[in-house]
């Protein structure tokens, strides 16, 4: 039986849940069209395998995993294949990416699939297949491809899998709308789970502000059978406690290395939605085409959790909703901590989408300008990490590379506790972003400049090596005539002074192409 | 005896600190404290050169100077010792860290000027300290300005990320904090 | 000593001399002893310099400049580096960072060359051009860019007799899209300003 640790740092934010009535399931139906990002994870983009005017079932496959850290697209419903081009995609960038667009012709006409019952006498490679097959990605906002999280790197054993429950981010509660409805599977998928990566022991992590999920687990649990030693744990709500490396940290009581990773510690973490995915797609063989998406805040007339079909239309589930716009100024996609406003609310929902957020102007007020830092130290003692978040504030406004390194700002989980602590309101999230993505870039520039210098200083050489080459050849010629010219006078003084006049001739002329011809 | 020479040490490095209770050798101070590894360097470069010319200077002075009558000549002829110390300082650094080098750039011939280093080389002569003594004065003049240099560089590093208003920027800030750090260590006055 | 007392101008020169003689002869044995080879302080700059070998700066490729630099040259006038460059160079050599000079060449988005190969004569004079060996071809044989290779210098451009190559921007998409630095306005009277 483990007992919960603390961590350090974290805020307490107004929950804000019970605007959406976690734990009923409400459907957002099926839109008229679906517009389906190739791209809904990290990593890179499968290849379409359907064409436009090609007629699709539900479940069919669209676009395939060409790469290990690629994950595989089917279509939600049945429906024509109307355009494959770039599209509104949600990101903060609000920049466009290729997308399926799918005319769903309303039958929801799906294949039909095969499972593998009998899982556990199945290899883990072959169950690992059907998972990247299933086009499964981590489904708590990451979009970790699940396959590759599973296949861990060799020599690396796993003794603990944690379903991480936990769900500390304000407004949000489609996990916990799972679990209260369909526990069952989120811990028969934690079984597969546990099974594929070798684990002894499962834990699932509720916080202790979901007491009916909480029960819904443990009922779960006492009704099933595991070869594994299993414990639903519960800790006091905080954020961001769903963190993988803070829940770690909470239940176990390690903390995952600077710039490690937790299967270094022997641990997987897994949303519940992946984990009853999983499941869907080891025993039913079906895909991963909807998932459960809370859409919340008071600028809606119908919040709550509902269960939508990957590529619905923002703008068809405001209309689902009855969003009121009179009062709202922005559209977000995630939480309120960790969460991006969109602009266009045309942008489809995607594996990663846990939380749509449409809050009133008085609800979640437009942060104020920033003012100058007062270096009061709240943000240290919010950061989750355990890093300085004022130094790295400073760092990343001077842009010194060097110590934004040496303060771990690789570390930091973009959790929004020391933004939300500051009381001059500094975005100081922001700053980090931009601090770690100008060093990724600098990063790829060094390497393609030091491959740029290594292919010169190559060249240098062969250039070297081949004039080295063609004046030994002359420098050879020129003996060998002069060999010739001197072997030949000995025969006949004539011929020798024709010998000699053509030895001389030669020599002048290969004197003034001396210079190299690579400079023409 | 012990307890004399740890005296005489704290004396040096804290109570009668060179840069900021006796203001000596502030140029390099002002001039190299930019960056932390720099002002490092400058400070291994200056006890080198402190601890050698001090003793050098105190050998000069016993076996040359006084039996010779010549004690008039000591200013010159301790000028002469610091300048070899620190040229053959400078060729070191080159060999050792050609960056350092580029980098200090002229402050390390300035060394030479430093009137700590003259200052260490006078005041040894005018307290009648043995050579045991003076090596350790001229020692703990070096530590105290490393520790003033390492401290004030790491301060200015920072100020030189910090928003400081315009009229500030630059050397007008790092003097007021030189400043408010001198009214500091004169808090050990008396503790010696 | 009786010369002292007698002449003591004389002594004191004497003993001065003596001083810097002893002195000047251990220096010159540690001049020699402490001798340097090479400059290891060029290496370190090239290091950081983009190697793009265009001569904008003015010398033919970026270990000279580097070179130039360790000497003493100013750090600002290589425009593919831009002022990320120029940061860097002042951040390691300890000087104050100064602005890309205008008279070298202006910062510009990266570019990557394309032959347009239905006028490609196969003359090769592009290939011996470049300094990163980024074209693949022969003579009398079809050339073409290696894009990931190309860094973008444009030394291919004046060689080539039918002005077939063009310097196209490379494309960024949103795998390429990075978060921006807030703006800096201190207080609230500042944004309303800007």
């Amino acid at each position: 039986m483990r007992s919960a640790h603390a961590i350090h740092g974290g805020i307490h934010p107004d929950e804000a849940k019970a605007l959406a009535a976690p734990g009923k399931l409400l459907d957002a139906g099926i839109p008229d069209k679906l517009v389906l990002p190739l791209s809904q994870h990290i990593g890179r983009q499968p290849e379409a395998v359907v064409a436009v005017g090609e007629a699709v079932k539900g479940g069919q496959l669209l676009a395939l995993a060409e790469s290990p850290m690629s994950v595989s697209l089917h279509a939600p419903t049945s429906g024509i294949v109307t355009a494959i081009e770039d599209r509104p995609v949600p990101h903060p960038s609000g920049m466009t990416n290729l997308c399926i667009e799918l005319q769903c012709d309303g039958e929801d006409d799906w294949l039909t699939f095969t499972g593998i019952s009998n899982w556990r006498a199945t290899d883990r490679t072959k169950l690992i297949e059907a998972i990247s097959g299933a086009g499964i990605a981590g489904m708590g906002g990451a979009g970790f491809p699940t396959a590759v999280k599973l296949n861990g790197s060799p020599g690396q054993s796993i003794d603990t899998l944690i379903i991480n429950g936990t769900e500390c981010e304000p407004y949000i509660s489609s996990d916990d709308t799972l679990m209260q409805i369909d526990a069952p599977s989120i811990v028969a998928g934690a079984e597969i789970l546990a099974y594929i990566v070798g684990a002894k022991e499962i834990l699932f992590a509720v916080e202790d502000n979901k007491p009916t999920a909480l029960t819904a687990m443990h009922d779960a649990v006492a009704a099933s059978e595991s070869e594994c030693q299993r414990d639903v744990m519960t800790f006091p709500t905080k954020y961001p406690s769903g963190g993988e490396k803070q829940l770690i940290e909470i239940l176990t009581g390690k903390q995952v290395p600077s710039g490690g990773l937790p299967a270094h510690l022997g641990i997987v973490c897994q949303n519940p939605g992946t984990a009853v995915a999983v499941h869907a797609a080891i025993l039913e063989g079906k895909p991963l085409t909807e998932r459960i998406v809370t859409l919340t805040g008071e600028a809606l007339g119908k919040p709550g959790n509902y269960r939508v079909r990957l590529g619905t239309p923002i703008s068809h589930l405001l209309a689902v909703t009855e969003f009121d716009p009179s009062n709202n100024r922005r559209l977000i996609h995630g939480g309120p901590m960790m969460g991006f406003a969109l602009e266009n609310s045309d942008v489809p929902v995607i594996k990663t989408t846990n939380c749509v957020l449409v809050p009133t102007e008085q609800e979640l007020p437009t942060p104020p300008p920033a003012q100058a830092c007062i270096r009061c130290g709240h943000c240290a003692e919010a950061c989750p990490a355990s890093l300085l978040p004022q130094q790295l504030y400073w760092y990343a406004r001077a842009k010194d590379q060097e110590q934004l390194e040496k303060h771990h700002l690789f570390d930091c989980i973009e959790c929004g506790a020391c933004s939300w602590v500051c009381p001059s309101h500094i975005p100081l999230v922001q700053y980090y972003r931009a601090a770690k993505g100008s060093i990724i870039d600098a990063r790829a520039e060094k390497i393609r400049s030091d491959r740029s210098r290594e292919r010169f200083e190559a060249r240098q050489e062969r250039v070297e090596r081949e004039l080295a080459a063609r004046e030994a050849q002359r420098a050879a010629r020129r003996a060998a005539a002069q060999k010739k010219a001197d072997t030949d006078a000995d025969d006949d003084p004539i011929a020798a002074a024709i010998a000699r006049a053509k030895a001389k001739k030669q020599a002048a002329d290969e004197a003034p192409s001396a210079v190299p011809d690579a400079d023409s | 005896m012990l307890a004399e020479y740890a005296l005489l040490l704290v004396g040096t490095v804290l109570v009668n600190n060179f840069v900021l209770v006796q203001f000596l050798g502030l140029c390099p101070f002002m001039g190299v404290s930019n960056k932390l590894e720099t002002a490092i360097g400058m400070s291994a470069a200056t006890t080198f050169v402190l601890t050698l010319a001090s003793a050098c200077s105190y050998l000069t002075y016993t076996w040359l100077l006084v039996p010779l009558d010549l004690t008039y000549l000591r200013t010159i002829s301790f000028i002469l010792v610091i300048a070899v110390v620190v040229q053959f300082t400078e060729m070191v650094v080159r060999k050792s860290s050609p960056l350092l080098h580029r980098v200090l750039g002229v402050y390390l011939p300035l060394i030479t000027t430093n009137c700590a280093v003259l200052g260490v080389a006078l005041l040894n002569i005018n307290k009648a300290h043995t050579f045991s003594q003076s090596l350790l004065y001229g020692f703990g003049a070096a530590v105290g300005f490393s520790l003033v240099l390492v401290l004030f560089s790491a301060m200015r590093e920072r100020l030189a990320v910090a928003d400081v208003p315009l009229p500030f920027q630059g050397a007008a800030i790092g003097m007021i904090a030189a400043g408010l750090a001198s009214l500091a260590f004169m808090g050990f006055a008396g503790l010696v | 000593m009786s010369l002292v007392d007698t002449q003591p101008v004389l002594a004191a020169l004497i003993a001065l001399l003596g001083l810097g003689i002893t002195f000047g002869a251990i220096l010159g044995f540690a001049s020699i002893r402490f001798r340097t080879e090479g400059n290891p302080l060029a290496d370190q700059i090239n290091q950081i310099l983009p190697q793009t070998q265009c001569g904008q700066c003015g010398y033919p490729g970026c270990k000279p400049y580097a070179a130039a630099i360790a000497e003493g040259d100013v750090i600002n006038k290589c425009p593919p580096g831009g002022q990320e460059t120029i940061d860097a160079l002042a951040d390691l050599l300890d000087v104050e960072s100064m602005p890309l000079d205008a008279e070298h060449g202006e910062e510009k988005a990266p570019k990557v060359a394309f032959i347009r190969e239905a006028e490609c004569i196969g003359c090769t004079k592009c290939i011996q051009a470049c300094p990163v060996d980024a074209i693949l071809g022969a003579a009398k044989v079809m050339h073409t860019v290696i894009a990931d290779e190309c860094t973008g210098c444009d030394l291919c451009l004046d060689p080539c007799p039918v002005d077939c190559i063009d310097m196209i921007e490379r494309k960024t998409g949103i795998q390429h899209w990075r978060w921006e630095l807030p703006s800096d306005n201190i207080i609230a009277s500042d944004r309303a300003a800007a």
